[in-house]
């Protein structure tokens, strides 16, 4: 047996219970990992042989729901995502997520980092088209080359983890600033050729706390678990907006389905 | 008042092309130290000949109300940044737009009596 096989890492806690006026503190458990451990296998470690109370949010355990999310070692990272052989650290600190309001331990309250993305209003409109339909056969789709989506697809792979919103800067002084996520967003559905509602959501993050305070310090792009680029989403709004650049979207042509 | 329901794009256009008209503006006036040494052409009577130039006057004036422009906005954004109220908000851009008016106002005020225009 190796001595990698026999490794364990100190991994300090952040605790504190806001509804209970718990002071903030951290608890240090000792971990056995693995060089496959995650730092939420290590979390599980913990409330399954340690403290069966420490609050952590997870789900899907393979980056994809974006629920886990934490500053591991001074970073907003997944704590799935994240292997404790790949810090390179004997200690392994986990922290709940900046910019966000905490609610216990690990776990913090997304509501105002939802809100900001549902202000987006991240969905296809366009106005030849009904929500409102009863017959099936009433049901269109749209027709899009390869071209069309590589415009906005990056964008669309955004989980809603919240670590670029926790690394923004903007957001640390600024809660009314939509944030990298629901700015990409925002982008995602001006680059989408099915969606013709460019001056709605343009009228909502053209404002004084909108688009124009991120200073591009990049680092929502940096901490991105799934390759997003949030800045440059952000940039290339801003440039459509001040007419530096044109995204020459062509509106998807309608094509109705065949009536069965 | 107009200039207070300008939209943050409009407003951005106009601190960015201030911002890069400013750097031309400065460039030239730099310029005009170096084409002779530094020490003599900030002596008094080149100063007082500079201001009866008038390509030089709408320079200074140029540069004042540019860089006052760009600097009194970015003061602004760094205010409201701050604190996130409306009132906040509105008294800034007010004081804001008053200062700026002001520096404008008085600089001209120092270009114009020494041009002797």
């Amino acid at each position: 047996m190796s001595n990698e096989d026999n490794k364990k890492v100190i991994l300090k806690v952040y605790r504190t219970n806001y509804n209970k006026d718990d002071s903030p503190h951290y608890d240090k458990f000792e971990v056995p990992v693995k060089r496959w451990t995650t730092v939420l296998d290590a979390l599980l470690h913990v409330k399954s042989y340690s403290d069966s109370s420490v609050g952590i949010r997870y789900s899907c355990r393979m980056a994809s729901c974006g629920s886990c999310g934490m500053k591991i070692n001074g970073r907003p990272s997944l704590a799935c995502y994240t292997k404790i052989s790949e810090l390179k650290d004997d200690v392994v600190v986990c922290e709940p997520l900046p910019n966000f309001p905490r609610i216990r331990d690990l776990v913090s309250d997304f509501s105002q980092f939802f809100s900001h993305h549902k202000n987006m209003k991240p969905f296809i409109q366009n106005d030849k088209v009904s929500l409102d339909i009863d017959d099936k056969h009433d049901l269109v789709e749209f027709e899009q080359t390869h071209e069309d989506v590589d415009k906005y697809l990056q964008f669309s792979y955004c989980i809603r983890c919240g670590l670029c919103y926790s690394a923004c800067p903007t957001v640390a002084t600024d809660p009314k600033f939509p944030g990298p996520q629901a700015l990409s967003q925002a982008y995602r559905y001006e680059a989408d050729s099915r969606d013709d509602s460019k001056k709605t959501r343009f009228n909502i993050i053209d404002e004084r706390h909108g688009i124009w305070r991120c200073h591009f310090a990049g680092s929502c792009s940096v901490v991105c678990p799934k390759g997003v680029d949030p800045a440059l989403g952000i940039q290339l709004l801003k440039g459509h907006m001040l007419g530096l650049s044109k995204n020459n979207k062509k509106l998807s042509n309608l094509r109705t389905k065949n009536k069965e | 008042m107009a200039l207070l329901r300008l939209r943050e794009s409009q407003i951005t256009k106009i601190h960015y092309l201030t911002g890069i008209l400013s750097l031309f503006a400065v460039a030239i006036h730099i310029i005009f130290r170096l084409i002779m040494p530094f020490g003599q052409s900030l002596s008094y009577e080149n100063v007082v000949a500079n201001y009866q130039n008038i390509f030089y006057v709408i320079l200074l004036e140029s540069i004042l109300v540019l860089i006052s422009i760009h600097g009194f906005n970015g003061l602004r954004i760094i205010l409201i940044e701050l604190k996130q109220s409306h009132r906040w908000e509105s008294t800034i851009t007010i004081l804001v737009l008053i200062a700026m008016v002001g520096v404008i106002a008085y600089g001209t005020r120092t270009i114009v009596i020494a041009s002797g225009l």
